[in-house]
């Protein structure tokens, strides 16, 4: 018989909060696997927040996040190991070349230094950056470190990869370009959970989760939340979704 | 990509020899932080040597020394105050590291070491190794120059001396990285070091021997006694000389010991200071 895969990401019933502020509200969602799921919400919504329970930087104060089955709080370990991140922030050292920030990274899993460096070269071609591999990161575009950053999350070969805002900052063709990777990455078998507050970067099949005030509004595929909103397009979609919301809030 | 990386499979665990690659990739990165800042090397060497060759100079005249253990004869005043300024190199460079740290975690470089999936405890002793391991090269430098003016330790001494600079080197880190901690911006941190690194130096047997403190002051002869920097320096004085100071040695262990549960847990996501202020 075969085995059953665990889901790719599961989020069940997560609550946050700083202090006396709530950034996130039971929220509960999955990422199927082979998909490109977008995390949809405005500034503030919670979506570095959830990202930051997801791998471990914060300790998850309600509720439970599992990676291929593994819980991040108790299996940490493993379900790290599955998971490619690339942070809203840069990450990357920008004193030491690309190939020296992949080979830290390679470190950072057990990765020997031989297989690091075949991996790294092979990623970096597949990002068309193997000619700035000994370039210093602080040399590079905005374009170009997110693709050092993507490629550093590719790295450790992971099943799913999150991606927080990742075109932030980037202008049209940088931005189409790493979407483009991106997208072509799940059709070889990545999940990919990518947060953005960019309505533009949402197609109508893509998996969409609408992310608001650290609640999760609505989730199916983007043609299915505009028709469950009653609206035109994605975009009129998430502000009517988003202003209902407001408008119960202020309710209750 | 290889189907490899899309087969599931349920990796569990991790070698030893993927551990080793670990430490090895965190220590090769923090040389070559090290190699990138010339700056900090030239900065770690003269401070010492201004000590030395300069403030000991004028010193000799003035601050007499009868003849305490490890040494068996009258020594130069220069001979006394260099186990202090191997310390004090040590001690910048700890801080220094530290300092680091609160820089990656402001500009994120911190994240990429918090997220690795080996566990969090592994890659802070690392980076704590590591850091030490920056220091070495610096001090032994700091006692080759310290040779030309007549600092000339038994040759045992050289080898004697590492084990107490790698033990003072982690725990001088560790403090270092506890303090990073509780630091939230880099400033801040910049500025606290002052407040550890000259009381700490200032407030210990570095530069004058503590029976001298006691005859002067001794409520300092006792915060002196206290202070686990008069433990280091004087671990590292016998060893030059190659002898044990036991005290000294338990001393700096556990205080290593205790810097380095605190380090960790302070970056424990469910329980460090840096959870409760919601930063990685």
């Amino acid at each position: 018989m075969k085995a059953v895969e665990p889901p790719t990401l599961a989020i069940e019933g997560v609550s946050h909060r700083y202090g006396m502020r709530q950034a996130l509200i039971d929220v509960t969602f999955s990422v199927p696997p082979s998909t490109f799921t977008v995390l949809l919400g405005l500034n503030g919504a919670g979506k570095s927040t959830l990202f930051s329970l997801t791998t471990r930087l914060y300790a998850i104060q309600h509720g439970r996040i599992r990676i291929f089955g593994h819980d991040i709080a108790r299996q940490s370990s493993e379900a790290l190991r599955m998971v490619g991140i690339v942070f809203q922030p840069r990450t990357l050292d920008i004193d030491l070349s690309v190939a020296q920030n992949l080979m830290y990274h390679a470190a950072l899993h057990g990765i020997d230094k031989q297989t690091a460096r075949a991996r790294s070269n092979d990623v970096l071609a597949r990002l068309h950056l193997l000619d700035r591999a000994d370039d210093k990161v602080r040399n590079l575009s905005g374009g170009q470190t997110r693709q050092v950053e993507i490629a550093r999350a590719l790295l450790h070969w992971p099943r799913l990869l999150l991606l927080d805002e990742p075109t932030v900052g980037l202008d049209i063709k940088s931005r189409a370009n790493i979407l483009e990777h991106v997208r072509r990455m799940v059709e070889e078998g990545i999940s990919v959970l990518w947060a953005t507050h960019l309505i533009d970067e949402v197609t109508v099949d893509d998996h969409v989760i609408l992310l608001h005030q650290g609640r999760v509004l609505a989730a199916g595929t983007a043609a299915r939340i505009v028709e469950l909103a009653g609206a035109r397009d994605i975009r009129s979609a998430f502000i009517r979704l988003t202003q209902a919301s407001e408008a119960a809030d202020e309710v209750s | 990509m290889s189907t490899e990386a899309i087969t599931y499979q349920a990796r569990t665990g991790f070698t030893a020899l993927q551990y080793g690659v670990c430490l090895k990739g965190i220590i090769w990165r923090e040389g070559l932080r090290f190699l990138h800042q010339r700056e900090r090397f030239v900065a770690a060497l003269v401070r010492p040597l201004v000590w030395l060759f300069i403030f000991a100079a004028g010193f000799r005249q003035v601050l007499g020394l009868s003849i305490i253990p490890p040494y068996d004869t009258y020594i130069l005043y220069e001979v006394y105050i260099t186990p202090g300024l191997m310390l004090l190199i040590q001690l910048f460079n700890g801080m220094q590291s530290s300092l680091s740290m609160v820089y990656d975690r402001e500009m994120g470089n911190m994240r990429t070491l918090l997220v690795s999936p080996l566990p969090r405890w592994f890659l802070l002793s690392s980076k704590l190794i590591a850091g030490m391991a920056v220091s070495l090269p610096q001090v032994y430098t700091f006692l080759a120059i310290a040779w030309f003016w007549e600092i000339e330790p038994p040759p045992i001494g050289y080898i004697a001396v590492l084990p107490a600079l790698i033990l003072c080197g982690l725990m001088l880190g560790a403090l270092g990285m506890l303090l990073s901690s509780v630091s939230k911006q880099l400033e801040n941190f910049a500025g606290a070091m002052n407040f550890v690194i000259f009381p700490m130096f200032f407030a210990s047997s570095a530069l004058y021997p503590l029976w001298r403190v006691r005859e002067g002051s001794p409520w300092l002869y006792y915060v002196c006694e206290l202070n686990p920097f008069t433990h280091a320096v004087e671990l590292v004085r016998f060893a030059l000389y190659g002898q044990v100071n036991w005290s000294s040695l338990a001393v700096v262990t556990g205080c290593t010991a205790l810097f380095m549960v605190g380090a960790i847990l302070a970056y424990d996501p469910s329980r460090g200071l840096l959870a409760r202020r919601g930063e990685p």
